[in-house]
């Protein structure tokens, strides 16, 4: 049953610092995130949600509790099998887009390829690709420096994209965008997912874009106060109260 | 990340900020400049060096004189022998000493000791003037280990030692004043040299001028081949054939395929046999000596100053590290190992060092090629022969190479503060 999930996190403890000053980030959460699924992590800020992610995402280990990747335990895993994983695997979308300047819009995408060590035709070809997809083809030899926000978002979603991976983190978003470009972003993430099977975990704190997932994660805390899941829509505000209580 | 990747990444990082790179490189070119010319410098005096040492004697002879009787204080005088007694005042001792002659009895035991192909003494001849065509008469003086020399040839051939004809090595300063119009035109030409035998009579020799020499800066005079010599020292005897039985100093060619430690050898061989023998390269050990050693120090100034640049890289590069902390966490988010970011920062530092040697050696050969022919006409224009800047490529290569070494070197801390950023510590936003 394990291998079925892609992600099976249990008791995961993570904290900062020590001594009077030390930080318990995470108090033992536990967390199953299936293949083709769409995850919401909420929480407010300072609640362990982006602690969750990077743990989820193996950037980060945790003090205790066991993480399992398709059915193997990460611990056990070399720092080169992490690497590659997380290289395969995985797709990264931060609140700020981390886009290296003065180079073009089809460099910055192809990233996690180069890092692969994929050959440079190949590269090109995968990269404009994943531009057409987003709408961004004509825009492949710009300059990043040169983008709109919305259109700085779409790169950053195709670097994530480009290697094909299984599941997409994403941490806000949409949180430096404005509401219009901002649900432009999550139509394309969503998108994906429906027609790519790629499984999303977003960590947010906006109501509405975790109300669109299939299942949402409250954490206060460093624990979990909820694990909904719901059909989309209306019901979010109304399971605050319920993490509120716990 | 493939290694072609990882060095095209290097060079386009290298010139994202162009202004810092610029002044990083400026800093590392000033070092490679300094140390691409001291080198230059070096090599340039050493050749003109090695060519005097060639106008001195060839690599495979010694000069070999008796060895001279140390006598120790208290010890007294030494007792007379009739047989091995006989003094000559020589140039090759020290000034003011007296060596003992060689007899022919002696040239023979030095000839027969194993590692000597053949020796020859060297009998001084000392002419008065040179002559051509019956025009002006210059002082002269002839070279008298000219026979076993290198000369360093502007015009015609060496010395044939094995030819029956008289032949002469001029040296250029009298092609003008002797009324050729020319080095090459000298070459072939027969002049008179005017010699007073030792009973006041005066002779004229005639000579074939083979080649014209530039003027050497250790060994003056014109060169003579043998037949020149013996026809001079004939006439200079005046006809008494028992002058001169014993001489000052003998030169012995021993066997051009021996090794240094040979060489050495064959030395102490000669040392117990009670001989002093020694190489051009020994008499002229001194004097390289004293030149690498300033050579030696324009060089470790040049060192300091690229130490001075390297810390400049280090700068740089930390400065580098600290503005792309974001670039290296999400890199290595995206499964770039910590050795990958590694070498990427190092191949910066590399990247960095080859720019300012490779321009800064460019400017040097540039700069360095024009200066010395200026000087060549100019200043140092008393020493033909002396290109004082010369530019080796092996040299150059190694300065390139020696500044990259010391870039990478520079590039190792902030490569190693990249590799071991944590992600989530560079991209924390919150």
């Amino acid at each position: 049953m394990d291998s079925e999930w892609v992600i099976d996190a249990q008791g995961l403890e993570k904290s900062y610092g020590s001594g009077a000053s030390r930080f318990d980030a995470l108090k033992g959460v536990s967390v199953q995130i299936a293949p083709g699924e769409t995850v919401a992590i909420i929480g407010k800020s300072g609640s362990g949600k982006s602690t969750l992610m990077h743990l989820l995402a193996l950037l980060d280990e945790p003090d205790q509790g066991t993480l399992q990747v398709a059915g193997r335990d990460a611990k056990s895993l070399s720092k080169r099998a992490v690497n590659e994983l997380r290289n395969k695997e995985f797709g990264f979308v931060f609140q700020q887009f981390f886009l290296t300047p003065n180079v073009s819009v089809l460099d910055n995408v192809i990233l996690p390829l180069k890092i692969a060590g994929m050959g440079g035709k190949e590269r090109r070809r995968r990269g404009m690709e994943v531009l057409e997809q987003l709408e961004l083809a004509d825009k492949a030899g710009n300059k990043a420096t040169t983008l709109s926000g919305g259109q700085k978002q779409r790169v950053v979603i195709g670097r994530a994209l480009v290697n094909a991976p299984r599941v997409i983190f994403a941490d806000e978003p949409t949180g430096n965008l404005d509401t219009a470009t901002g649900t432009v972003v999550e139509d394309i993430l969503f998108e994906l997912n429906r027609s790519q099977g790629i499984t999303l975990v977003i960590v947010t704190h906006d109501e509405e874009l975790a109300a669109r997932c299939d299942r949402q994660i409250y954490i206060r805390d460093g624990l979990v106060v909820s694990n909904t899941t719901q059909t989309h829509a209306t019901g979010a505000h109304a399971l605050i109260p319920a993490g509120g209580a716990a | 990340m493939r290694t072609k990747d990882l060095v095209a990444t290097a060079i386009s990082n290298t010139f994202r900020s162009k202004l810092r790179t610029t002044l990083t490189v400026l800093a590392i070119f000033v070092g490679a400049f300094t140390l691409t010319l001291t080198n230059a410098v070096g090599a340039g005096v050493s050749q003109y060096v090695d060519a005097q040492v060639g106008a001195l004697g060839s690599p495979d002879v010694f000069i070999v004189t008796q060895a001279s009787d140390e006598t120790a204080a208290g010890d007294g005088p030494v007792k007379y022998d009739p047989n091995g007694s006989a003094s000559v005042s020589s140039q090759q001792g020290p000034p003011g000493t007296t060596t003992k002659a060689l007899t022919e009895a002696d040239l023979t035991t030095i000839g027969d000791t194993a590692g000597i192909v053949s020796v020859d003494p060297i009998r001084s001849v000392l002419p008065d003037y040179i002559e051509y065509d019956s025009g002006t008469a210059y002082e002269f003086s002839i070279n008298a280990t000219s026979a076993v020399t290198t000369a360093d040839l502007t015009a015609g051939a060496q010395l044939d030692g094995s030819a029956t004809q008289a032949q002469l090595v001029l040296p250029d300063t009298y092609v003008t004043p002797l009324g050729f119009s020319s080095a090459a035109d000298a070459v072939g030409a027969s002049v008179s040299i005017g010699i007073t035998d030792i009973l006041g009579a005066a002779h004229t020799v005639d000579a074939t001028v083979v080649g014209v020499s530039l003027e050497s800066l250790l060994a003056s005079g014109a060169g003579a081949n043998d037949a020149l010599i013996a026809e001079l020292a004939d006439a200079q005897s005046g006809g008494i054939t028992t002058a001169v039985t014993s001489y000052g100093v003998a030169v012995a060619h021993f066997d051009t395929a021996l090794s240094a430690d040979a060489i050495t050898a064959l030395k102490a061989d000669l040392a117990t046999q009670g001989y002093s023998a020694s190489t051009i390269e020994d008499q002229l050990g001194a004097v390289q000596t004293v030149i690498n050693g300033i050579v030696g120090v324009l060089n470790a100034f040049a060192v300091i100053a690229l130490i001075a640049a390297a810390f400049g890289i280090i700068n740089t590069l930390l400065m580098s590290v600290q503005e792309r902390t974001r670039e290296i966490g999400l890199m290595k988010a995206m499964g770039m190992s910590g050795g990958k970011v590694y070498t990427l920062f190092s191949l910066e530092a590399i990247v960095i060092g080859f720019l300012g040697s490779a321009i800064g050696a460019a400017v040097a050969i540039g700069l360095g090629s024009a200066l010395s022919a200026v000087l060549a006409q100019g200043l140092l224009s008393g020493l033909p022969g002396l290109n004082i800047l010369l530019f080796e490529p092996a040299s150059v290569a190694f300065v390139i190479g020696l500044v990259m070494l010391i870039a990478f070197l520079s590039g190792t801390l902030p490569a190693q503060r990249a590799a071991k950023q944590n992600p989530i510590e560079s991209l924390r936003y919150e």
